[in-house]
């Protein structure tokens, strides 16, 4: 570490050292070391220093101290983000919000919990639960990820497709913004004057400010919920069943695909009795009054039969119900499983083009030479290719991020979008300039400034520089060249 | 996740071990979210995917410290992480290797080395710990109440009957270290029931300690040589056609069916360590293949609240053994919340961690409580102790509850 930087952190300990305990700031390399990266940990870089605040007046003299040193900050809930979106800046502290774990009021009434940052998205559906009441965006890592990680990302997952993204379930923010003041945005009813700001900041990656406290919409538990689950012979057949399905006008409360691969590392750890002799599986679950459920799994049976589906289970029980959903929520560690790495995509397509694109993918993993599993939101059309790779191989995590590139630009192509729901972060940076013109770029730019002039909030993330932008263009260019000779070379 | 092994330990197979287990972290985080300590502490460091990472830089040679060390010593072992990991990471094997290496290569200080030899020394000796333990309960009347609490008072057995020695299935019994002084009823239970099943119990004097409390606290050479004693001592039987080793404690029961493991490089000793711990089952394991209407059970109304052993629940991944058993015979088990989460006791861990585990107690007896129980029935001795430190309302092995309400 360069001197000029050491001075920087011995005088920031010594300041945070006035009103944080000495086990909240971690300022040792060796056990910094743990903090180097999130679920993404192909990206790593070591902090300046590590803060563990607990309080609302806390973060705010912590990031004031940082923005009169221009000092940049990056914050962090479970460290669960799959785009390195709480990756570590060398020249900047890391913000751990994981002490912000309370809920701090449930109003039944309202149907609304006001709670902290480093909630886990679960926990929050465990504490109304009994008032039969749930919050209804549940990413698969549920189980770990903040709901202060979920807002940064505008998160999705399996409920999506009926019940909306992260944007579509909270009511109000307070932040901390990069000049260290407080801020609230939204409000406890369901719509504010002026600029939809709450919009803005949800899925802002911890570019425009630093939320410490956030009220969440919740939902009535529905009366009933059953899951259909569908083996297929291949995944050209369930992904036209998926297309069936959404264009007979149904909107199941979840619509999940998983292929071969994942389809037997995940019944290898939930023994959810997936068929493992499947080529792709389907998970439909179906919630309402138990007419309304009763008649949409006849039909949702009905278009699985007529796409050749081998096998058709329909949950029994709750439990069984929550047995489905086990394997595919825990599909991606599960992958572990299979391989040392995984680099997880996230691009979204149109509904329509799930089987063009799914065997595009298979073809381009062929020309790679790598494994790719996948498991995904096939309700929303959103993709999560998992490209399995040995990080120990020289080369190998390369081949992966082109591999990536390529399927995410597909993905545009296609007529869709490289993000549904993990964030660009680092992970996607370089396919920003395929997705966005650099008027687009500029306007992202403009909205940055008028938050945080000094760009010290999470910097390098997210919205690439112009001249970035030009440098991915060229690079690509070259190499799409460079894969057209292959490609006839193979030939 | 990507791991390079030190030139030092490239080649044994400790670090082979060690790197094909941290290979299989794909660093989800999902663990954290059901570990105890990271519940408790929010900190990367403190939780299972952290300490995964620092036990990463101890392997590929970084200079490590007793900073490293103040973070594994903070695990509780309770492998919480390891029911949750999907991808299928050994942690529990991952920290015992790297907490034997750390003993070797980073001294303790004289003070702490000197606890931790007189523990290792102490609880494993059924002898001299029975010994203490009587001075203990006899003085336990002057005691100030903070002392006091940690001195079980001595168990009177509530019934005693007849029972013969001469069934034609016959299954060894490990008698335990500190179980015969502390909590003998548990054992006496243990073998009225199974002598009402039709199976005698024996227990070779030679038999010991199991193994746990020196192989956790880093001993391992130590550790291994427990195992090797006990194999001897339950050798005979064995090939006599005893058809089980019957625990009665989970924390011993995790440890013998890891023999196999732990000594499978041990050329005299392999084979018979895969045997035993094929053999080695928990009382409930037991029970739960027997007809257990065979006991003429008559449930009192008393409302029971559960506390599964980490070791039972993780360890030897049996979440709902005893509930199962004691539901089948009648019992009316509450409703109890964060059942994943360790009560604090861990071996060792109430005495050399004594905040953290009395912040672990305190919650475990509020998820426990809830309800209102009458009594709070658990499965190893460790547990038992440690809760009772924290409540009033009794805790008992639940073989005892079984025990208590067979028809004679």
């Amino acid at each position: 570490m360069p001197d000029t930087n050491k001075m920087v952190r011995n005088e920031l300990v010594k300041e945070f050292s006035s009103f944080l305990p000495a086990d909240s700031i971690i300022a040792d390399a060796e056990t910094q070391k743990p903090y180097e990266c999130d679920g993404l940990s192909a990206y790593c870089e070591m902090p300046l220093l590590v803060v563990l605040p607990s309080t609302i007046e806390q973060v705010e003299k912590i990031v004031t101290i940082c923005h009169h040193r221009k000092v940049p900050i990056v914050a962090r809930g479970a460290g669960t983000s799959l785009c390195a979106g709480a990756m570590p800046n060398e020249q900047g502290v890391l913000l751990g919000l994981a002490k912000f774990n309370k809920i701090l009021e449930i109003d039944a009434d309202a149907r609304t919990a006001r709670v902290q940052p480093g909630v886990t998205n679960l926990s929050i559906s465990q504490a109304v639960r009994d008032l039969g009441l749930y919050y209804a965006p549940d990413p698969s890592s549920q189980i770990a990820c903040t709901i202060g990680g979920n807002v940064a990302e505008n998160s999705g997952g399996v409920h999506c497709l009926k019940y909306g993204l992260t944007v579509h379930n909270i009511l109000e923010l307070k932040m901390i913004t990069a000049q260290g003041e407080f801020l609230t945005i939204g409000s406890q009813a369901l719509d504010t004057p002026g600029l939809d700001l709450l919009a803005l900041m949800t899925g802002s990656e911890g570019l425009l400010g630093i939320m410490v406290e956030i009220t969440v919409k919740l939902l009535p538990t529905p009366e009933n919920a059953r899951v259909v689950m569908a083996g297929f012979d291949s995944v050209i057949q369930a992904g036209d069943a998926v297309r069936d399905i959404i264009a007979n006008g149904i909107i199941p409360a979840g619509l999940e695909m998983m292929d071969h691969l994942a389809i037997t590392a995940s019944e290898d750890f939930a023994h959810a009795g997936y068929p493992t002799q499947s080529h792709a599986l389907l998970l439909c679950e179906l919630d309402g009054t138990d007419a309304e459920v009763d008649a949409y799994i006849t039909r949702i049976e009905n278009i699985f039969k007529k796409q050749g589906a081998t096998t058709i289970k329909v949950s029994q029980n709750e439990a069984e119900r929550v047995l489905f959903w086990k394997g595919r929520k825990s599909a991606f560690p599960a992958i572990g499983r299979l391989s040392p790495d995984y680099y997880c995509m996230d691009g979204s397509i149109p509904r329509s083009q799930i089987s063009h694109v799914l065997s595009k993918i298979a073809s381009l993993a062929q020309r790679y030479g790598l494994r790719v599993a996948n498991v995904f939101h096939a309700g929303d059309g959103n993709l999560h290719p998992l490209i399995l790779y040995d990080a120990g191989v020289p080369g190998e995590l390369e081949r992966t991020e082109q591999l990536g590139g390529e399927i995410l630009e597909l993905c545009v192509e296609a007529g869709g979008c490289i993000t549904g729901e993990h964030g660009v972060g680092i992970e996607k940076i370089r396919q920003m300039p395929a997705q966005f013109s650099d008027q687009e770029i500029k306007q992202f730019m403009v909205i940055k400034d008028a938050f945080d002039p000094l760009g010290l909030l999470n910097p390098g993330k997210g919205i690439p520089t112009l001249k970035q932008c030009q440098e991915y263009r060229a690079l690509n260019r070259e190499h799409s060249h460079d894969h057209g000779h292959e490609a006839h070379a193979h030939d | 996740m990507k791991t390079k092994l030190a030139p030092r330990f490239a080649g044994t197979k400790l670090a082979d071990e060690a790197q094909s287990i941290l290979r299989s972290c794909v660093h989800c985080g999902f663990c954290n979210a059901t570990c105890p300590t990271y519940q408790e502490l929010n900190d990367e460091r403190d939780g299972p995917r952290g300490r995964i990472y620092l036990i990463k830089q101890l392997f590929e040679g970084a200079d490590v410290t007793s900073a490293t060390r103040t973070h594994l010593d903070r695990c509780l072992t309770c492998r919480s992480c390891e029911t949750t990991c999907p991808s299928g990471v050994q942690y529990g094997r991952l920290i015992d290797m790297a907490r034997g290496v750390m003993e070797h290569e980073l001294p303790r200080s004289p003070g702490q080395r000197a606890i931790r030899w007189g523990l290792r020394k102490t609880l494993p000796n059924a002898t001299l710990f029975g010994a203490l333990l009587r001075i203990g309960q006899s003085v336990r009347p002057m005691m100030p109440p903070a002392l006091k609490n940690k001195i079980p008072p001595r168990q009177i057995s509530p019934r005693q009957h007849k029972r013969s020695d001469t069934h034609k299935r016959v299954m060894l019994l490990l008698e335990g270290c500190a179980q015969p002084s502390a909590t003998p009823n548990t054992n006496a239970a243990v073998t009225r029931v199974l002598d009402r099943l039709g199976i005698s119990l024996i227990a070779p004097a030679k038999a010991g300690c199991c193994g746990a409390v020196s192989y956790h606290l880093g001993a391992h050479d130590e550790g291994l040589d427990h195992m090797r004693a006990n194999i001897d001592a339950w050798w005979p039987d064995i090939e006599n056609g005893a058809e089980a080793i019957v625990i009665s404690a989970s924390g011993c029961g995790t440890m013998i069916k890891e023999y196999g493991h732990l000594l499978k490089d041990d050329p005299i000793y392999a084979q018979k360590a895969t045997r035993v711990s094929d053999l080695a089952k928990d009382i409930a394991e037991i029970l739960a293949n027997e007809p257990l209407d065979r006991l003429k059970l008559r449930p009192t109304g008393k409302k029971i609240a559960v506390h599964t052993p980490c070791t039972l629940q993780h360890g030897q991944a049996q979440p709902d053994l005893i509930s199962n058993i004691l539901k089948r015979s009648g019992f009316e088990l509450l409703l109890t919340s964060e059942n994943h989460l360790c009560c604090g006791s861990a071996g060792t861990y109430s005495i050399l961690q004594p905040t953290l585990a009395k912040r672990l107690l305190k919650r475990k007896i509020n998820a426990l409580e809830g309800q209102k129980p009458d009594v709070i029935a658990t499965a190893n001795i460790g547990c038992q102790l440690h809760l009772q430190t924290g409540t009033k309302t009794p805790i008992v092995h639940w073989i005892e509850l079984i025990d208590q309400v067979i028809e004679i």
